[in-house]
């Protein structure tokens, strides 16, 4: 099975309350750029669904791609680093993308590649937009699967097993592949991305607070030898034509900051009644 | 002159409060540039709950009547058929908007404004106000297509009222893909609560990882969301410690609340949790670390194990509302 995921590097979301903004730019100053956490799902995804973990051999590939300046080679390394076989990486300027230039990049990737999945983050933490993908799909004229939280492969992953995370529940859906999938918080549960290779019984450990494994020694080594393809946008034939710009940001208005300390449920309640009038 | 076509999202046949928030902004589009709206039921039950959305004020209720459990490429095409009529797209960013509108506008070769909180009309041109970044940094945003596509923020949009009349409805025909064929829904589990829905309610009550099992749910946070007549909420690793659903997390990745009180019991308050109820009017924490980020947002602290301070304070908010 081959997988191909996209990844975006963003300034580091647990900072995001760090970064700055001046008219229509935004600016990051001092923060890490770090693999989009919603993109680190995806591929840890990918991982366990080309691998059979019982033994740590690969069974599939995965190509990991990149829209973003040359900086953006460093993202594409750390998910060589994870395990991914080749990066690419698709010059060009954060401001010149919007989702349906993304999107028609992607497309032209997945045209060349062939995979038999695409599997990405539902969102990046910076633009929080969760439209790329969708839009990738329906360039393709495939499926889009959005939120997925279980993913069970058949056929070197022609035939999916779903669940996804609906606002009104769960819906399981049956797939015929090649699809685009997004990934749902609770894709890396124990237990929840079966491939049919890795034993039923083998159960991957929690990760924690961490959005993917972290790479071993040997896969930081084997990944410097690992292909790293660059090219462009214009060279895949895309008209950097957005259809979405952004005129301005600002930072939100901020809370009173005051914050009031109580000590009993009795002087809460006095207060919520008196001086908030919520009760 | 912009006309709005508003999606209506269906449930068990029946039309959900989210469209209302579509309605909300559809009216605010319509009647600043002098256009119209209508509404486009679209699904399994779409004839009958047409009905629902009549009084509105819609020039016209469309409806698709489409069997099944809902699917995006099965509902995609008729969308994009009836909408590329309409300047404005829209539907409320709830998971259905979100998975639907982006395939819409793929199709219309649109923009899309997606999880706005607010539409500005300057000079008849739509300027579109965003939250990025968790909620740290908002965008203001244009569209240049001839269609724009839009999801709009359930929490920023209040619910449209009635407001008398009858809308003549209207059968499209149904345009099919033959993508649609490779997705076959097996079924959607749809929780249902006597309680308020989340994004709706007036009061939300959230548990978080302290709380420790799907029990103490129950047994120390459901009387007190009970005793206020409250929606339940939680973080993410209450949920994803199985403790409650998936449809209860509140956040940047679960679902945005501003109710008028959100209570956070035994939550530290990570920035992606606040990106989803920092909007509240009033917000109380509790919990044993004085510490914890939440105090960044929160109105009330009550510095206590949420064990012994729970239960107080059901005792108490019941005692208050006799
Ligand atoms: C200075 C500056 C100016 C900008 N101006 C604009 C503007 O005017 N209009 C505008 O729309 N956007 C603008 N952007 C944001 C733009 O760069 C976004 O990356 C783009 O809009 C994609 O949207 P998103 O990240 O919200 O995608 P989403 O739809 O939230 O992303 C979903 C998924 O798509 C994939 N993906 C997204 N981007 C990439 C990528 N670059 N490479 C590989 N995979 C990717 C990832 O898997 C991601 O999880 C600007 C950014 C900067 C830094
Ligand atoms: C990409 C991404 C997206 C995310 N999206 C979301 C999201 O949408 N929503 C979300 O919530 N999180 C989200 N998270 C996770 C988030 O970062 C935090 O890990 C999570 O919110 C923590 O949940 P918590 O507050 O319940 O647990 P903890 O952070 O473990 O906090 C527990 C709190 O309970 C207090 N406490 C413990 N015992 C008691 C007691 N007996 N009495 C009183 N207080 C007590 C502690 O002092 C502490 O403050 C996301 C993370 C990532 C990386």
């Amino acid at each position: 099975m081959k997988i191909l995921v996209p990844i975006k590097r963003v300034a580091d979301p647990a900072n995001a309350n760090k970064v700055k903004v001046s008219g229509a730019t935004v600016t990051h100053d001092g923060l890490e750029w770090v693999m989009n956490p919603f993109d680190e799902w995806a591929l840890e995804t990918a991982l366990r669904l080309t691998e059979n973990a019982a033994d740590k051999t690969r069974v599939g590939e995965i190509v990991v791609v990149s829209i973003g300046p040359k900086e953006a080679a460093d993202t594409i390394r750390e998910a060589l680093g994870k395990g991914a076989e080749r990066g690419i990486l698709v010059e060009g300027s954060d401001a010149e993308l919007d989702s349906h230039v993304v999107a028609q990049v992607l497309a032209k990737i997945v045209e060349k590649e062939q995979p038999d999945l695409v599997l990405m983050g539902k969102q990046s933490a910076d633009g929080d937009s969760n439209v790329a993908g969708t839009k990738l799909a329906e360039t393709l004229d495939w499926p889009i699967l959005n939120y997925v939280s279980h993913v069970e492969t058949a056929d070197g992953g022609k035939t999916l097993t779903l669940k996804r995370e609906l606002d009104v529940g769960v819906q399981t859906l049956k797939v015929t592949g090649p699809a685009v999938l997004t990934v749902s918080d609770r894709i890396l549960k124990p237990g929840t991305v079966k491939n049919g290779v890795t034993p039923a019984s083998f159960e991957y450990a929690d990760l924690g607070d961490l959005n993917s494994r972290l790479s071993n020694l040997k896969n930081i080594m084997a990944a410097r030898k690992k292909p790293l393809d660059e090219t462009t946008i214009a060279a895949l034939g895309v008209e950097p034509a957005r259809v979405d710009t952004y005129v301005g940001f600002k930072l939100p208005a901020g809370r009173s900051g005051n914050t009031t300390y109580l000590e009993s449920v009795d002087d809460l309640v006095a207060k919520l009644q008196t001086e908030a009038k919520v009760l | 002159m912009t006309d709005v076509l508003v999606v209506a999202e269906l449930s068990l046949g029946k039309i959900r409060k989210t469209t209302l928030s579509a309605i909300a902004f559809a009216k605010t589009v319509a009647e600043g540039t002098s256009g119209e709206f209508d509404i486009l039921v679209i699904g399994d039950g779409a004839e009958d709950a047409a009905d629902e959305v009549t009084g509105f004020g819609a020039r016209k209720v469309l409806t698709a009547a489409i069997e099944g459990d809902y699917r995006c490429e099965a509902y995609a095409p008729t969308v994009a058929a009836v909408g590329k009529e309409y300047g404005v797209l829209v539907a409320c960013a709830s998971t259905y908007g979100k998975d639907l509108m982006p395939r819409v506008a793929a199709k219309l070769g649109a923009g899309v404004a997606s999880d706005i909180s607010k539409v500005d009309i300057d000079g008849g041109e739509l300027v579109y106000t965003r939250p990025m970044y968790a909620g740290n940094v908002i965008g203001s945003l244009k569209v240049t297509t001839d269609v724009q596509v839009v999801t709009v923020r359930q929490s920023e949009f209040e619910p449209a009222a009635e407001s008398g009349g009858s809308s003549d409805t209207e059968e499209v025909d149904v345009v099919e893909a033959d993508v649609a064929s490779r997705v076959e829904s097996l079924g959607i589990e749809v929780v249902q609560s006597e309680r308020p829905d989340l994004s709706e309610a007036d009061v939300v009550v959230s548990g978080g990882r302290s709380l420790k099992s799907a029990e103490n749910f129950e047994k120390v946070l459901e009387p007190l969301v009970d005793a206020l007549g409250a929606a339940m909420g939680a973080s993410r690793a209450a949920v994803d410690a199985g403790y409650v659903p998936n449809e209860l997390q509140v956040g940047q990745t679960g679902k945005v609340v501003a109710p008028k009180l959100y209570i956070a019991v035994g939550i530290s308050g990570a920035i992606q949790h606040l990106a989803g109820m920092k909007g509240s009017k009033v917000i109380v924490a509790i919990n044993k670390d004085k510490e914890a980020p939440i105090a960044q947002v929160a109105d009330y602290f009550l510095v206590a194990d949420l064990f012994d301070a729970v239960p107080a304070l059901t005792a108490a908010v019941k005692k208050a509302k006799g």
